[in-house]
């Protein structure tokens, strides 16, 4: 098979090291080799994050080169868009709407670009393989803001870029996450999914 | 990852100390070097170095694991002065001893387990690589079926010096991938001398890789593209550049740092402050608005630099550090200020953990880092045994009773030790269920000191307005206590 590229970016905080964990659960599970790893700054909360997840028969190294990249999937929009230099125009971008404003613009440095004027249009002008949804809303009408990381999974899994199928996905992350919140999360991640899948059906 | 002052290659402390080094490449190797770096530390009866970088460190992989062996973990020390004891009539007679072992090692070196060579059939390009660098060559020798032998070495001091003349005896050209300094390179140019005086050896002295920072496919394939036919034809996406807002780590919603920090500069006024920091959560006072860091250097330094400046200059010092790091190295230079007569206000940040490393337990928690119980050690008891005369602590949480303390800190002479003491907000959070707070818009004059001075990151400005974000407001209400308008209220409460 083809090696699968992720580059994964947001905001600490999001549940960005869970998912790229629950992918690399799913992988082995299926008994694919997984190479995964980590940027964090030294904040718990608010910082950049950034993880990779390469999964493929046999993977050499961690890291993914300028326009290697098989998905980008962002968290935050101006995460996402801050990673498009490792995306081409094969890459599918999946990204999460709501904004999370850095305190350099609230301490009144810098300006918070417009999502839906400035870095949307400019990503569909370059990829159609965009799929660009507001996951903390639908995270809470499954129950709870902190399950958006699986709604992004969810929407992750509808473009059927990775080797794994839904089920399997869904399997892990049964495996990945508290016992009591399990059926909360998987609500969450039928939302993504089928929130991408009506994006992707009506383009 | 760039939190060292410097990247400073540790292999040549092998070199300096005589200690075999071994270098893994991925979490697999990582973990069958440790367990073979133990016994071969006991078969030479030296310590070893097991040097990883940051993307061995900070990477995951698929790792398969041996049998557990049985712990033996009860030794009995056997008595052996002229090894142990290091004064000079022993160490003369240990010098020797250590360079014989290290002979020993260099037949060890040879056909280790954990170096092996990649050969091609007439190959373009021969390399020698060690530790991170290596995974990025072998993805692009595959990816793109590169015509080049690869001499891994896992061992790398004592070097396998047979296996590189080997690897270059009949090679015309050798590139070198390690990261940060030419330590291969340098050793291969001196094997070259003797076997190969022709080889021409690429690395960083030819200016294909820099020392600086960690290696990537990029790197590794703009260096390869110059020494062999091989085009990396992937297009970057490259729509409009927008100037982002730079996003970096900050005190979380919550924090009680950001209000200790807050109410120190309220009770300076004024007055000009220097603010000595540590490492720990708390560094992060150095960001916009805060900006309570000016001075840091590693754990520790916070108390002896403070002390310092208090003897130099006539400014008002401030030496902040956590409670964690307190027990690690903030006793002694306690003791040292009190007996050489430093006058500073020493804050010991308690948040009843170790916060930014994960919330590990130490020495004021009252558990083991097994979980166990264990004895809950007094800072203030600590402080006061040291002879500190001003001990005080305070709730951050309260802003006012936390800005008087200060205040009087501030006015004693000699060491004045604060601890404002809250547990950290995410640990609170995990017990507790606040309701978010809400700008009341009406009230709000927009006077802006609640993202100016405070600098809660749940405080969003849209234009001059400014709204909380009520996903990451934990409902802590020090915003509310800061904004002079009254304007920020929580949710159902006058």
């Amino acid at each position: 098979m083809k090696r699968v590229d992720l580059e994964i970016v947001g905001v600490g905080g999001q549940g960005i090291l869970t998912s790229s964990q629950v992918l690399g659960a799913a992988a082995l599970e299926k008994g694919l080799d997984v190479y995964m790893s980590e940027v964090h700054g030294m904040a718990q909360r608010g910082g950049v994050v950034v993880t990779t997840v390469k999964i493929g028969d046999e993977v050499h190294s961690p890291l993914i080169g300028k326009g290697d990249a098989d998905v980008i999937l962002g968290f935050e929009p101006v995460e996402t868009y801050r990673a498009v230099e490792q995306a081409s125009e094969k890459t599918w971008i999946v990204t999460n709407t709501q904004p999370i404003v850095p305190f350099t613009v609230s301490v009144g440095n810098k300006e918070y670009p417009s999502i839906d004027d400035e870095i949307l249009p400019s990503m569909e002008k370059t990829t159609d393989r965009l799929v660009a949804l507001n996951a903390e809303a639908l995270a809470k009408e499954a129950g709870a803001a902190i399950t958006q990381n699986i709604v992004m999974l969810g929407a992750l899994s509808a473009t059927e870029v990775l080797p794994l199928t839904k089920d399997e996905m869904m399997k892990a992350v049964e495996n990945q996450v508290p016992d009591k919140f399990i059926d909360m999360n998987l609500k969450a991640f039928r939302k993504g999914f089928d929130k991408a899948k009506e994006l992707m059906d009506s383009k | 990852m760039h939190s060292s002052q410097n990247e400073q290659d540790n292999r040549y402390y092998s070199q300096l100390g005589n200690i075999p080094m071994l270098e893994p490449t991925t979490p697999q190797e990582a973990k069958e070097m440790v367990k073979y770096g133990f016994e071969l530390s006991e078969k030479l009866e030296l310590p070893v170095l097991v040097r990883t970088t940051t993307r061995v460190n900070h990477a995951r992989g698929v790792v398969t694991f041996g049998e557990l062996e049985e712990p033996d973990d009860k030794g009995h020390f056997e008595k052996d002065p002229a090894r142990f004891v290091a004064v000079p009539q022993n160490s003369v007679k240990n010098h020797p001893i250590l360079l014989e072992r290290m002979e020993r090692a260099e037949g060890i070196t040879e056909g280790s387990e954990f170096t092996y060579s990649i050969e091609v059939e007439n190959p373009e390009l021969h390399v020698i690589s060690s530790g991170a660098g290596f995974n990025y060559i072998m993805e692009a020798k595959e990816e793109y079926d590169l015509p080049i032998s690869i001499l891994k070495l896992g061992m790398t001091n004592p070097l396998p010096v047979k296996e590189i003349k080997d690897h270059i005896q009949g090679a015309t050209r050798v590139l070198i991938v390690e990261e940060l300094e030419p330590f291969l390179e340098e050793r291969v140019e001196a094997l070259a001398k003797e076997v190969n005086p022709e080889l021409e050896i690429y690395g960083k002295k030819s200016g294909h890789f820099s020392r600086l920072y960690e290696y990537n496919p990029d790197r590794i394939k703009a260096a390869l593209a110059e020494l062999i036919d091989f085009e990396d034809e992937t297009e970057s996406l490259r729509p409009e550049e927008y100037d982002l807002p730079s996003r970096p780590p900050s005190l979380c919603a919550g924090c009680p740092h950001r209000a200790t920090y807050h109410a120190v500069k309220e009770a300076l006024g004024d007055r000009e402050g220097v603010f000595s920091s540590d490492i720990g959560c708390y560094t992060l006072g150095v960001q916009d608005p805060l900006n309570t860091a000016d001075i840091l250097l590693c754990m520790g330094s916070s108390v002896g630099a403070a002390g310092g400046f208090s003897k130099n200059t006539d400014q008002q010092v401030f030496a902040f550090l956590g409670d964690s790091t307190f027990f690690h190295s903030g006793l002694a230079p306690l003791v040292s200020g009190v007996y050489n007569d430093h006058d500073f206000v020493y804050v010991i940040m308690d948040n009843r953990t170790t916060a930014m490393t994960g919330h590990q337990p130490h020495p004021g928690t009252g558990k083991t880092g097994m979980g166990d119980p264990a004895p809950m050690l007094s800072i203030e008891e600590l402080a006061k045994g040291a002879g500190v005369e001003f001990v005080e602590t305070v709730d951050p949480y309260d802003i006012e009773e936390t800005i008087d303390v200060f205040e009087r800190a501030i006015e004693h002479d000699g060491i004045s030790v604060v601890i404002p003491k809250h547990p950290c907000a995410l640990i609170e959070q995990r017990e507790v269920n606040w309701e978010p707070y809400q700008v009341n818009q009406e009230e709000c004059r927009q006077c802006h000191i609640c993202t100016n001075k405070f600098g809660c990151i749940a405080l969003v400005r849209e234009g001059e307005k400014v709204i909380i974000d009520e996903t990451q407001c934990v409902g802590c209400g020090q915003c509310a206590q800061v904004c002079p308008f009254d304007a920020i209220e929580q949710e159902g409460k006058e």
